[in-house]
This record gives structure tokens, C-alpha cells and sequence, in this order.
């Protein structure tokens, strides 16, 4: 959330439209807040009087744990729209699920940040669609960018020892069972929007459970965390 | 101001005897107090100047996100990130609104935008100042949205109606903006050593380019009498900038900022404080392309806008496809 957060919000001034400005400006605060939600949460659970503030802004990259498709740069915007639509395409199913937790707090978080993921997911395939259908440069520009981030739309379907055991207390389900919706959804869009879907399976992992990073993880952290780290302990 | 050099024609009123009788009933209207509306007659100068007002309005909002859109990804902390977030995606809104007041005047947005990236329209010169530090953040909002709301209030009085009501819903917004900025100067302030200094340094460098947004000296500024008439300009450069320098001195000496002018002290006589003006040349300057950041800022706005160009194009051949399939179903 926060990842992609700050990646939409890198597009704040300079969309191709005012409209679009404005729209990614909603979504980047909407994932800030839900990153707030959740990060705050975190610390209670963890209770080592971590705030979400020192667990956005004080974690180095390997205390990072996020799904490694989120941390790439936006490119363009093609590439920024297929990548908020393959994940809204995930989250929407996941938070539902989680609107039904065992877990009270997750369970309320899941139920308030549904309606927003929703809202993402309406936005991000229209746009697929329009800009899949729209000209011949702007099809090329989408097609591309999937074949760029179709390996790493994988990860979030991959379970690990934390998810089995959340799933053992039914706090959320196993990532790998939202696939067969996932798949569904995606491939009747993409045929809307008269995109190929690359012929592999191949998917990179390790960001969630911080074992691997892109390169850019460390560029977007030293900008974010910058005046946290360069003036430690002043209150903003 | 966000519009501090409108080229108008007319540097003085032609009296009253000498309007044709349209113009002379157009005249009486707005001196009644009336608000012209899109579908009314109105002056073909009148029509122009306003384009030009509003225009200059509209893309300083927009080339106004660029300052501060530089600190978003820096923000240090996930509050300040949102707010300041959402404070920009305001100015965004802001543009909107002005360009869609400006559309009822005949001219698209995308005209306007082909007349700022040609330089041919030109866009606050505060804007043209970089922004360094996270203090920034906190001096833009306490003085350029503060010199905005000084502006843009009695503008909510202007004689045209889509230009008045958009300033009435841009005003409220920015007076949020100013108060957003004001306590980030304040957290600042009280802040550490460092944080102090930046607030300071801050203040240093924006305090004559903010005194610069209200344009030049009512001595050198030659082409508001008609503008006045008309009611598209509601005050004069000078007496804004005084109304500033009054409401902003007491805040700074709130805060523990020195304002970088030894000779702003407040006058018992004239009940009100006297200043140093800024630097003119410096201004004329900015204002004919020569900032600190004119060039980049420019730069930016025409990238973000070819860069965009196929998403546009893709969206309008989109919605005509559709529209055909619908036809041919
Ligand atoms: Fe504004
Ligand atoms: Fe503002």
C-alpha cells in the first residue's frame, strides 16, 4: 500500500490530463491511508512502541515486505494502469475476504478499505479497456507494459509459512485461492481490451517476505525516508 | 497575484457619455452590482481581458503543483504526506475549475494550455522560485496561499458570474491551505535547531517574491482603471500588498521568524506597517522568462503533456469506437 502509494502520488502535477491528476492523487491518498491503517496496526500487534510513522519511515529495505511488482517505477502510463489494474483485480476479493476475519481490527480495516479498493478496480479496467481499444500506439504502449509486468503478477498468489498460518486461524485465506477468480477476471478484460496475455508462468518472489528487492526499492526509500533519517528524533 | 500582469487595453475608462448605448447598459449593470453570465452581451475587450486573467489564474494553479509536488515522495510523515497530497490535488481541482470558467468564454482549455507552453501566457512568477527544503512546504502555504486568499477573496465579487462562483469555492479551500502551511512553520519553529533554521531560510527566501505576487507598484502598473470599471479587478496592487504585509507581520513575530527587511516597522500614523518593496528587476526578470526555475518549470508541463498526448488520443478514439459499436449494434 504504501509502496504503491508513493509510486501513484510520483505522478502528482504532471498526468496526462488534469482529470487523471486528480483521479491518481484520490487513489495514491486512498493507499497512503489504508498503509496507515495498516501499519498501524502492525505496531500495536508487535508492541515494541513502533508507531506507523517509524515503520514507514525508519525499516531499511529488507524489513520491507511488499510484493516487488509495486516497487517498480511507473514508467508510464501505461504501465502505472496495467499494474493498478492486475492488482486491484487482487485486492478487491482479498479485503473482502478479510472483511471477514477472525481478527476484529483486520475484519474493520477489510470493510472499510473495500469501497476504496472497489472504486481502483472500476477505474483501472475502464482505462485498461479505453486504452487497449484506443489507438494502435496506445494497444502497443498497454501490450508492452504487461509482457513487462506480467512476471510478477505471480507473487501475489504465492503462499508462504505466515500465510498458512493466518489461514490456520482464519484471520485471511490462502493467497494462492484467489488465483482461479483472478485468472478469470483478467483474461475477460484483457480480451475487452484487445490484449494478449503472455504465454508464461513465470513469476519472481521474495519481496513479501523481504528475501528479495528490485533495485529501486532503495532510490524510492532513501527519497522517502530521507528527512526522517537525516534529522532523527524532530517532531514534524 | 496569480494573474499580476494582465495585459489589459484601455488604461483608462472611457466616460460613460462615450459608450454605446450596449455598452452603456453592460456599464450600468455591473455598476448595479449584476453578474454577467456566458449567454449575456458583453464588450469584446471585456471578453478578452477576463480570457486573459483567468487564464493566467488557471495555469498558475496548475504550474503551481510543481513546487510542491517536489516534496510529496519526501514528506516526513505519513500525515504530512497526505495533506500535502491533497493540497495540491486541490490545485489541480482549482485549474479545473478555471479553465471551465475560461471554456464559457469561448476559449478551450486546450488553447490555453498551447498559449502557457508557448510562452505566450504567462503563470504567477512565485512559482519560478525552487523549493529546497521541507520548509518550504510550510512558507508556500502561510504566505503564497495567504497572498492567493488576500486576491482571490475580493474576487468573489467579480462581475462575472462563472469567474465569481469559482473563486468561492476555491477561496474556502484555500484558506485551509494557508492554516495547513502555517502549522507546518509553527511545528518547525518550535522544532529542533535545525528545523529552525530551514523555517527561517524559508521566510528569507519567500518573502519578496510573495510581496511580488500583487504585482507591481500601483505607480507602474498602468493598466488597472479598466479593469477596475469593469469589476474584473476589485483592489489595487498596493493596497493588497499592504493588507499582506499587516495580516502576515504579527504571524511571523508569532512564530519567532524575523522577516528579512529591517525597515518593516509598524507606522503609529498611517496605522499600518511600513516595508521595503521588493526588488523590480528581479520581478521584471522572472516575469519575462529569466527565474530560477522558469525554464524547468515550463519544461515540466510541456513533457507531462506530450508525454500524455497517446493516453488522450486513446481515450478519444476509445469513446468514438464505443459510440460507433452502439450505432452499429
Ligand atoms: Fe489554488
Ligand atoms: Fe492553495
Amino acid at each position: 500500500m504504501l509502496v504503491l502509494g508513493h509510486r501513484t502520488s510520483e505522478w502528482c502535477g504532471v498526468a496526462p490530463a488534469l482529470e487523471e491528476d486528480i483521479a491518481l492523487a484520490n487513489i495514491a491518498l486512498d493507499l497512503i491511508g489504508q498503509a496507515k491503517l495498516w501499519l498501524e496496526y502492525a505496531g500495536e500487534v508487535e508492541d515494541a512502541e513502533r508507531t506507523a510513522n517509524t515503520l514507514a519511515f525508519r525499516r531499511d529495505f529488507y524489513d520491507f515486505r511488499n510484493l516487488l511488482m509495486l516497487e517498480l517505477p511507473n514508467e508510464d502510463y501505461a504501465r502505472t494502469i496495467i499494474r493498478h489494474f492486475l492488482f486491484d483485480a487482487f485486492q478487491v476479493p482479498w479485503l473482502e475476504a478479510l472483511a471477514a476475519s477472525s481478527d476484529e481490527t483486520i475484519s474493520s480495516i477489510g470493510q472499510k478499505t473495500v469501497k476504496e479498493a472497489n472504486y481502483h478496480l472500476e477505474r483501472s479496467q475502464d482505462t485498461v479497456v479505453a486504452l487497449g481499444d484506443g489507438t494502435e500506439e496506445s494497444n502497443t504502449r498497454m501490450q508492452k507494459a504487461l509482457h513487462d509486468l506480467w512476471p510478477y503478477a505471480g507473487e501475489m498468489f504465492q503462499d508462504d509459512e505466515i500465510d498458512r498460518m493466518m489461514q490456520g486461524e482464519s484471520i485471511a485465506p490462502l493467497p494462492s485461492s484467489m488465483k482461479k477468480a483472478w485468472e478469470l477476471r483478467v483474461e475477460r478484460v484483457f480480451n475487452d481490451a484487445f490484449l494478449i496475455l503472455p504465454d508464461s508462468d513465470f513469476s519472481h518472489s521474495g519481496g513479501r517476505q523481504g528475501i528479495r528487492h528490485t533495485e529501486h526499492l532503495g532510490h524510492m526509500l532513501a527519497s522517502m525516508q530521507f528527512l526522517q533519517r537525516a534529522y532523527p528524533g524532530a517532531s514534524w | 497575484m496569480y494573474a499580476q500582469m494582465v495585459k489589459s487595453t484601455g488604461e483608462t475608462v472611457v466616460a460613460k457619455e462615450k459608450l454605446s448605448p450596449k455598452e452603456r447598459e453592460f456599464q450600468d449593470r455591473i455598476d448595479r452590482g449584476e453578474k454577467i453570465e456566458p449567454k449575456d452581451w458583453m464588450p469584446e475587450e471585456y471578453r478578452k481581458n477576463l480570457i486573459r486573467q483567468i487564464g493566467q489564474h488557471a495555469h498558475s494553479e496548475i504550474v503551481g503543483q510543481l513546487p510542491e509536488g517536489n516534496w510529496i515522495t519526501r514528506a516526513p510523515t505519513l500525515e504530512r504526506k497526505a495533506n500535502l497530497l491533497a493540497k495540491v490535488q486541490d490545485e489541480a481541482g482549482h485549474g479545473l475549475y478555471l479553465y471551465c470558467a475560461a471554456e464559457t468564454l469561448g476559449v478551450s482549455r486546450d488553447e490555453l494550455f498551447d498559449m502557457l507552453h508557448k510562452g505566450k501566457m504567462k503563470y504567477s512568477s512565485i512559482f519560478n522560485y525552487p523549493t529546497l527544503t521541507w520548509a518550504d512546504m510550510g512558507a508556500i502555504g502561510w504566505l503564497v496561499d495567504g497572498a492567493a486568499i488576500m486576491n482571490q477573496v475580493p474576487l468573489q465579487r467579480t462581475s462575472y458570474g462563472p469567474y465569481a462562483r469559482a473563486m468561492v469555492r476555491i477561496c474556502k479551500e484555500e484558506s485551509f491551505h494557508q492554516r495547513q502551511g502555517f502549522q507546518i512553520m509553527l511545528t518547525m519553529a518550535q522544532g529542533t535547531e535545525d528545523q529552525k533554521r530551514m523555517a527561517q531560510d524559508a521566510l528569507n527566501r519567500f518573502w519578496y517574491p510573495s510581496l511580488m505576487m500583487f504585482g507591481p507598484s500601483d505607480k507602474d502598473s498602468v493598466h488597472s482603471a479598466q479593469s477596475m470599471a469593469w469589476k474584473i479587478k476589485m483592489n489595487s496592487n498596493d493596497e493588497l500588498r499592504q493588507k499582506f504585509v499587516d495580516e502576515i507581520a504579527p504571524q511571523a513575530a508569532f512564530l519567532g521568524l524575523n522577516i528579512p527587511d529591517d525597515d518593516l516597522v509598524w507606522n503609529e500614523k498611517t496605522g499600518h506597517h511600513d516595508y521595503s518593496e521588493p526588488d523590480w528587476d528581479e520581478f521584471f526578470q522572472v516575469i519575462s522568462g529569466n527565474g530560477p526555475c522558469n525554464k524547468e518549470r515550463l519544461d515540466a508541463r510541456k513533457k507531462a503533456w506530450n508525454d500524455g498526448a497517446w493516453v488522450r488520443d486513446g481515450m478519444l478514439a476509445h469513446a468514438r469506437k464505443k459510440a460507433m459499436r452502439k450505432v452499429a449494434e
